[in-house]
């Protein structure tokens, strides 16, 4: 960002001239509302309509079609609609602590983007400890989804709300304990710099680095799913049991805010997990045209990340809600202790594996990963054909 | 700019931390308490104290209020009556005022300390790297000891919470 | 750059607070967020000094406070919920008994 904001100055355009310490927060301000208003509110409400097509896709249904082709303008028609639709505060509940709750769970949420990298150079601040800052700004929404469920005064809200904040402040052990062996590796919590000790390569990707970051890298992303409230860990908002748990009581906006900040999330756990595990924006160097670079840098930690938006949209449409004391069980009896494993396991790592025989298992790991996704790809199109055939075609298959 | 940010935050923290202490409704104390600890995280990246701001975020609104939150919650607590009867009420009164007396006290005894000039912060102070090299260098013992002190403060509650006779 | 002197004055006006909190409130979990305000007023008054020096060791303090503090937090909150079932109540008043 720094540098970006130098070279604005020394280039000229409309920066020319000013002076470093009043450019650099103009700057700064600027760019932090252009992707609040150009990216994540975007981002969020297309994956409001993506979610509800591909849910709808797996469970042989349409989805919303009716708005725009393919129904993709559906989100602004929602969004309008919730905005349009009255305010409705129950009169037995708090009305400060009430109003104020949605606006809490949001900035809580939208404060993440101030440290989740584009590109090499775009991020809004590349704090030195943006990891830290990330999980800390997160503990925000737990306030205020407890606030929500108290102050609406409605048992299932304050049931919903206490199930959450259980539920979020247990998980965010295994989280934080799998982001552990990742700044054991790179010895930084910044975002770019952990993104800058890894490759552009699958196998110089900490994913694959040894088992143990393998590892952490599914604790991490089920507790980030957890935290996130989504299926199959949503028993907080868990509509066969608690109506819709904290947001019982909203309508309107604040609902609808609520929302934004469970679907903008699921870009926000997609992007740290591209950025721990998974090379975030590195590209290979195939062009000197930083523009260029810049585009694929983009282009490449996007998907990346909008990968993982649909791997829980995936998740969602699959499994079963746990109940829970299965829930606490999985994260306090299983995940704790694979997450401290992983941990201790990549620091004697570091210590006893020679550099060429991590060398190899990161290449074998790799490997073995290519292994797993051709053999997942050949199973889909098997159960893609048999799914045309007629039973009697495939019973007696040899295939099978 | 500093000196008006700084002004603000002692100001809103003022008013928050006796929201605390006055307000009746626990609940609402608590999230009071919420707002003066994020406040002081704010006041510690004043003072270049990154890396314990983001803990005092991390401890104390994730965490501890979020336990003392639930607490209160689980325990269904109302409002605390305030004290109408004529001894409460005076003494809550001395309370007050003795409280007043202590902190001009305290606002004497710190605000004519010698301190002489203010050292230049070292490049990197407050970071990750300078908190954990002194952490584990000069502090070692003390930092084992606090491991051990959780632990406790993990067993403790666990045997507390447990019914007898089970 | 403000004074580290006011950071100090601002730190002792809410130990005051956090002291007459104690003191004028009975629900046990308020006195217990009272001792809160007062040990992060003391943590103000280590990061302030820190700075003044140009030295972590006052932050390294903090940490400790901080741990500290959770372990207080969590053992304190256990006790006050074990209270609380046999007596229902969280008034300090009630706790005055030694035994029963």
């Amino acid at each position: 960002m720094k540098d970006l904001v130098l070279s604005l100055i020394a280039e000229g355009g409309a920066l020319a001239g000013v002076p470093f310490s009043l450019a650099a927060p103009l700057v700064m301000v600027a760019f932090g509302a252009l992707v609040v208003f150009g990216f994540v509110l975007p981002i969020a409400g297309i994956t409001s309509w993506l979610e509800r097509r591909v849910w709808a896709r797996i469970q042989s249904r349409i989805g919303p079609n009716r708005v725009g082709p393919q129904g993709f303008l559906q989100w602004l028609a929602d969004g309008l609609k919730n905005l349009l639709k009255e305010d409705i505060i129950p009169s037995a509940a708090d009305k400060w602590l009430f109003s104020l709750a949605p606006y809490l769970v949001v900035v809580g949420f939208i404060a993440t983007f101030a440290a989740v990298p584009f590109t090499s150079s775009l991020i809004i601040a590349d704090l030195n400890i943006g990891i830290l800052y990330i999980t800390a700004v997160t503990g925000i929404v737990v306030v205020g989804v407890l606030m929500a469920g108290w102050s609406s005064n409605n048992k299932w809200s304050l049931l919903g709300g206490i199930r959450s904040a259980a539920q979020i402040v247990s998980y965010e052990i295994p989280a934080g304990l799998s982001v552990f062996p990742i700044v054991l590796l790179t010895g930084t919590l910044s975002m770019q710099g952990i993104i800058r000790a890894q490759g552009w390569a699958p196998w110089d990707w900490f994913f694959f680095y040894n088992p143990f970051t393998f590892a952490a890298f599914f604790v991490f992303f089920v507790a980030a799913l957890a935290e996130g409230n989504r299926t199959p860990f949503d028993i907080p908002e868990a509509e066969s049991e608690l109506v819709a748990g904290f947001c019982t009581e909203y309508s309107g906006m604040r609902y609808l805010l609520f929302f934004l900040e469970e679907w903008g999330n699921l870009y926000v756990i997609g992007a740290i997990v591209t950025t721990l595990f998974l090379g975030g924006w590195q590209v290979p160097a195939f062009t000197d045209n930083p523009m260029l670079l810049a585009v694929a840098q983009f282009g490449t930690f996007f998907l990346k990340a909008y990968f993982f938006v649909f791997v829980a949209m995936w998740v969602r449409a699959t499994l079963p809600r746990v109940r829970v004391d299965q829930l606490m069980t999985v994260c306090w009896k299983y995940m704790v202790p694979i997450a401290i494993v992983n941990m201790l396991g990549t620091a004697a790592w570091m210590l006893f594996v020679p550099e060429t025989l991590g060398r190899l298992v990161q290449f074998g790991m790799t490997g073995l990963g290519a292994v797993v996704v051709v053999v997942f790809f050949r199973r889909v199109r098997f159960h893609l054909r048999r799914a045309n055939l007629k039973p009697s075609d495939y019973y007696y298959s040899p295939i099978i | 700019m500093g000196t008006f940010a700084f002004l603000v935050l002692a100001a809103l923290l003022i008013g928050s931390a006796l929201a605390v202490v006055l307000h009746p409704n626990p609940v609402k104390s608590a999230m009071a308490l919420v707002a003066t600890l994020f406040l002081l995280a704010i006041v510690f990246v004043l003072l270049g104290a990154h890396m314990i701001a983001v803990l005092q975020i991390i401890v104390y609104t994730g965490a501890i209020m979020v336990l003392f939150l639930f607490v209160i919650m689980l325990l269904n607590l109302g409002d605390e009556e305030v004290p109408t009867e004529w001894p409460r009420v005076v003494l809550r009164g001395l309370a007050g005022m003795a409280g007043a007396l202590m902190a001009l006290q305290l606002v004497r005894l710190v605000a004519g300390a010698p301190l002489g000039r203010m050292v230049d912060a070292p490049e990197g102070y407050g970071g990750a790297l300078m908190v954990a090299r002194s952490l584990f260098t000069d502090y070692v013992l003390p930092f084992e000891l606090t491991g051990l002190l959780l632990l406790v403060a993990v067993i403790g509650p666990v045997v507390l919470a447990q019914r007898r006779g089970r | 750059m403000v004074p580290i002197s006011w950071y100090l004055t601002l730190s002792a006006v809410l130990f005051a607070i956090g002291a007459v909190g104690v003191v004028i409130r009975r629900n046990v979990i308020v006195i217990l967020m009272a001792i809160e305000i007062m040990l992060n007023a003391v943590n103000l008054t280590f990061i302030a000094l820190a700075r003044q020096l140009g030295s972590v060791d006052g932050q390294v303090v903090v940490f400790f406070v901080m741990a500290v503090a959770a372990a207080e937090a969590a053992v304190g909150l256990a006790i006050i919920v074990a209270f609380f079932r046999n007596r229902e109540s969280v008034n300090v008043d009630d706790l005055a008994s030694l035994r029963w």
